[in-house]
Formats: C-alpha cells, sequence, structure tokens
C-alpha cells in the first residue's frame, strides 16, 4: 500500500470521529492492506492529532482475550493511543453523543511509575515500573461500519479506541493477585458480565509486558505517569444513551461510568 | 403421542446411561412432556438407582447463568439428583467408557450444616445453613446426542448429571465474597474463559436458595451434609481423551480433571 492511500485511509477514520459517519471496512477498500499499513495509519492520525495539541497519555491493548482471537482468527494481541480527549471522570455523564456504536469493558489500569523502554522489558521490570493499579472501565468505539472489523481494520482504527473512566483509589500491585482477582460488571442492577485478570493474556502484567517490547521495537517508550489498559477481563456490552456501567474487581474497588441521555 | 408414560422415559433414559447411547429428544415424540412429569421421571429414576444401593449425597442446579437461560429460552434454572456413585476422585480420569461425551464446568459448592427447607428461603438464611465452601469442576453427559434438548428433557435427564470432583480445601462461607470469587478455566494450559461467582443466579446463594425452594415445592428438603453444587460459572469445555482441564479459583484452590 502506497503513502497516498495510508493518508487516505488516516483521514477517512479521522473524519468518521467528527462526521460520526462510519466507514467500511479498510481491508474491502485496499486489499493489499499490511499490518505494518495498519499501524501507519494509525500512527498519521495521532502524528495529526497530537499536532493540533493532544498529548498522549498512554496505550491500551486490544485482542486480549482467547474469544476475541479467535474470532480475529490472530494469536497476538494489537495497540493503541490514549489521548488526553479520552478520559472522563467518575459520575459525570459521558458523552455518548461523541460516539459512534460504542460497547464498554472492564479493566485493570496499570499507572506507570517510571518509564518503559522496550525490546527486551521483563516481567521483572514491568512489575517495578508500575505504581498503581486502578479499576477502570474502557470504552471502545469502532469507526468502521456495524463493527465489521479484522485486525488490520481495528489497528488502523487506533485499536477501536474510544474513552476511558478510571476509579480513584490507587491499589500497589503488591497488594493483590490480579490473575485471580475476580471481576463484576453491572448495568444498572444487572450482571452484564463476570471474570478474572487471567483473562487478559494469562495476567494483565503479560499484556504490559507486550506492550513495551512491541512499542519498543518502533522506539517508543511507555512514560512515567502513563495510563496502560491491558485488555478486558470480559466480554464487551453494547452501550446506550442513559446506562450507568459499574465494574468491581476483588481487592481493588469499583469504577462507575454514567452515559449521558442525548444520541446527538 | 400414544406409547409414552414416566415408565417408558425412566427406562429409555436409564438404558441410554447404561448402554452410552446417546437419544433423540423425548419431547420430539412426546411434546405434552411437561415440568413436573419430566421432575417425576428424575425422581423415579433416583428412586431405582437408590433402590440398587446408589445413595443420595446432594443436587445440583443446573442453567443458573443468564447465557444459558437465554440460549434454551428458559427464565428459570432446574435441579439434579447427585449421588455417590457420581463422585470422581481427585486425580482419577473422566471415565470415557462409561460416558457419552462429557463436558466440564467450573463450579460453587456448598456443603449444608444443617437442613434447609423452602418455599421461603432466601439467599441469607441460605447462607446460613452452610458448613463449608468448594471449589470444584461437575463432569455433565446430557444422554441427548449433542446436547440438544428442551427444559423437559434436560430435567428428565437428571440435569444431565454425570460426575463430579471438589477441590480439596472447602472453607468457611464467612470468609468468602463469592460475588467476586473468581475463576480461571485452563485447558491443556491455555486460559480459555473466566468467570465470578456472580454470574451464577447473582450469587451462588441465590442459587442455593432456589434449589431449597423448589424442592420444598415437591415436598422435599435439602439435608444437613448435602452437597449443592450450585451450576456452571462459565460455557462447560469438552473433556474428550487427552483434554486437561483446569479450574483455578481465588481462594478456592485448583481443580484438575483429565479426559484419560
Amino acid at each position: 500500500m502506497d503513502a497516498v492511500s495510508q493518508a487516505e485511509a488516516a483521514a477517512a477514520l479521522l473524519e468518521a470521529y467528527t462526521t460520526r459517519v462510519p466507514i467500511e471496512p479498510l481491508r474491502d477498500t485496499y486489499p493489499d492492506l499490511t499490518l505494518a499499513d495498519s499501524y501507519e495509519i494509525q500512527l498519521l492520525q495521532m502524528r495529526r492529532r497530537v499536532a493540533d495539541g493532544a498529548r498522549v497519555l498512554g496505550h491500551k491493548v486490544g485482542l486480549t482475550s482467547p474469544v476475541m482471537q479467535k474470532q480475529m482468527g490472530v494469536d497476538q494481541p494489537d495497540y493503541g493511543h490514549l489521548l488526553d480527549d479520552m478520559f472522563f471522570l467518575e459520575h459525570l455523564p459521558v458523552p455518548t453523543a461523541a460516539y459512534l456504536q460504542p460497547r464498554i469493558e472492564p479493566e485493570v489500569a496499570f499507572v506507570l511509575r517510571r518509564p518503559l523502554r522496550g525490546p527486551g522489558v521483563t516481567v521483572a521490570e514491568a512489575i517495578a515500573a508500575v505504581d498503581f493499579v486502578l479499576p477502570a472501565l474502557e470504552i471502545i468505539d469502532s469507526r468502521i461500519r456495524d463493527w465489521k472489523i479484522g485486525i488490520l481494520d481495528t489497528i488502523a482504527d487506533n485499536a477501536s479506541s474510544g474513552g476511558v473512566v478510571l476509579g480513584s483509589r490507587p491499589t500497589p500491585l503488591s497488594a493483590v493477585d490480579l490473575r485471580l482477582a475476580g471481576c463484576v460488571l453491572h448495568r444498572g442492577g444487572d450482571v452484564v458480565g463476570t471474570g478474572a485478570g487471567g483473562a487478559v493474556l494469562g495476567s494483565p502484567i503479560t499484556s504490559l509486558v507486550w506492550l513495551a517490547n512491541t512499542v519498543g521495537e518502533r522506539g517508543v517508550a511507555l512514560e512515567a505517569g502513563h495510563v496502560v489498559l491491558p485488555g478486558s477481563v470480559t466480554a464487551s456490552v453494547p452501550v446506550a444513551p442513559g446506562d450507568a456501567f459499574t465494574a468491581t474487581f476483588a481487592g481493588l474497588g469499583s469504577v462507575t461510568a454514567r452515559f449521558s441521555e442525548e444520541t446527538s | 403421542m400414544a406409547g409414552w408414560d414416566v415408565e417408558r422415559a425412566v427406562g429409555v433414559l436409564m438404558a441410554a446411561e447404561a448402554d452410552r447411547r446417546d437419544l433423540e429428544p423425548i419431547t420430539d415424540e412426546w411434546p405434552d412432556l411437561d415440568l413436573a412429569t419430566a421432575y417425576a421421571v428424575q425422581d423415579e429414576v433416583l428412586r431405582r438407582k437408590v433402590a440398587a444401593g446408589e445413595r443420595v449425597v446432594g443436587v445440583k442446579l443446573g442453567l443458573t447463568s443468564r447465557a444459558k437461560q437465554q440460549r434454551m429460552g428458559v427464565d428459570s434454572p432446574l435441579t439434579g439428583w447427585l449421588t455417590d456413585a457420581m463422585v470422581l476422585p481427585t486425580g482419577a480420569p473422566v471415565p470415557q467408557d462409561e460416558l457419552i461425551h462429557p463436558r466440564a464446568e467450573p463450579e460453587i459448592a456448598f456443603v449444608l450444616g444443617r437442613p434447609l427447607a423452602g418455599p421461603g428461603v432466601t439467599a441469607a438464611t441460605a447462607m446460613a445453613a452452610v458448613d463449608r465452601v468448594y471449589g470444584g469442576l461437575e463432569i455433565i453427559d446430557s444422554r441427548y446426542r449433542d446436547f440438544r434438548f428442551t427444559l423437559p428433557d434436560v430435567v428428565a435427564d437428571n440435569a444431565s448429571s454425570a460426575r463430579f470432583v471438589l477441590g480439596a480445601m472447602g472453607l468457611p462461607p464467612d470468609r468468602l465474597d463469592l460475588a467476586l470469587e473468581a475463576v480461571l478455566v485452563e485447558v491443556g494450559g491455555a486460559i480459555v474463559d473466566s468467570a465470578t461467582g456472580a454470574a451464577v443466579q447473582g450469587h451462588p446463594a441465590e442459587a442455593l436458595a432456589l434449589a431449597a425452594n423448589d424442592l420444598g415445592r415437591r415436598g422435599l428438603r435439602l439435608e444437613a451434609g448435602w452437597l449443592v453444587l450450585t451450576g456452571g460459572m462459565t460455557d462447560a469445555v469438552p473433556v474428550s481423551p487427552g483434554a486437561k482441564v483446569a479450574a483455578h479459583f481465588t481462594s478456592l484452590g485448583s481443580v484438575t480433571v483429565s479426559g484419560g
């Protein structure tokens, strides 16, 4: 795929954020799309956003569950960028109308105390770099019509990132066994998902190590103070205007995301 | 359809279990089979097994997860009987030569310290009767082809009961937050699923109360010392020959079965 097509795809995706009209799957429009093309399309959008004043505040890892990987026919995760305008506060309404087809996922967010520079980052190093963990709700969204995504589409579309709501009680990693920590996702009073931290690549720490080493190959470091969303503990759940979700994690407390009523 | 009654259903199901032969759903030929009659079939099979020397050790719940209820088009769980013949000793392989198409599902299990008689049992009063909580793997094995059945079919088939194995460690219930007690399901070393106790009727104690109330309506009660399997937390995974299935619980330890 040539640079002109990459720029064209990046522009189409960026435009979809504004128009809220999703585009057709990229692999339909560009049959010769590769993994490298997709990450380049993602980066072109991020550079544009940063040039316009946005700040990168962290990363998210996606496709971390065996179910999602099987669905996409892949055996590895992907990643996207978290920009400053994607962070929302607990209990203040998330603007539902800003999204095209939002879904929600409970996650254990890592906050770094010092940078992680891959490749070659070990589990030991990654644990030492984590300042604390927070319960989190990630809003995922797709700028591709009807979530008809393959791995190449979602990577180009910033790993289907939408936003994040962080809980406010920090817990040190040493105080919790993330692998066996249970999580229950409620919508209103209904249980809509349950899972354990180990659903994320066996442990969310594995996801952090994978991210550090994968972005490291591109010369990018995970920075101190950055937030890393390592992947969902349950299957994602669709969001409707007015919904309120609470994710409760054993040992970490809970986080709530409330969505505004308006649809346009 | 003429020719079907409790007696015939009991005979067909017991023969299918003994001969490892899977059946078409009984309701294909007996669409009028209702739940009360289906439980009568289940109870009569149990009566014959007890007459042959088996001992009742408790009950199990099935279809306690919302996902499974939606798939089956029902809005309430069901119960089945557990006997001592279903105990799979720790470390023993799943006996392929005695089962049709076994599947394993992780469950939270209760051992009762005192009897529970419904109706009117709540989750709170149910938990007060619990002596110990275990993590376990239930081996289900429908006598119906491809696990295809309606609710009366599966009730008549004793809720697909076959075998079960419990973790070595039973904990007092007041030390556990069972809604957040998680399980990781591992097949051949790879994590395939996870869930918490909240996947079971919102809380496993709700499932226990439901079992007590269900039995109460049929003039029966849960006895002291009985085991109650509260229902699969995740979907069941096949346990074919060579398979190794492990359930790792937050506080209740790990349980493993092999397909032999």
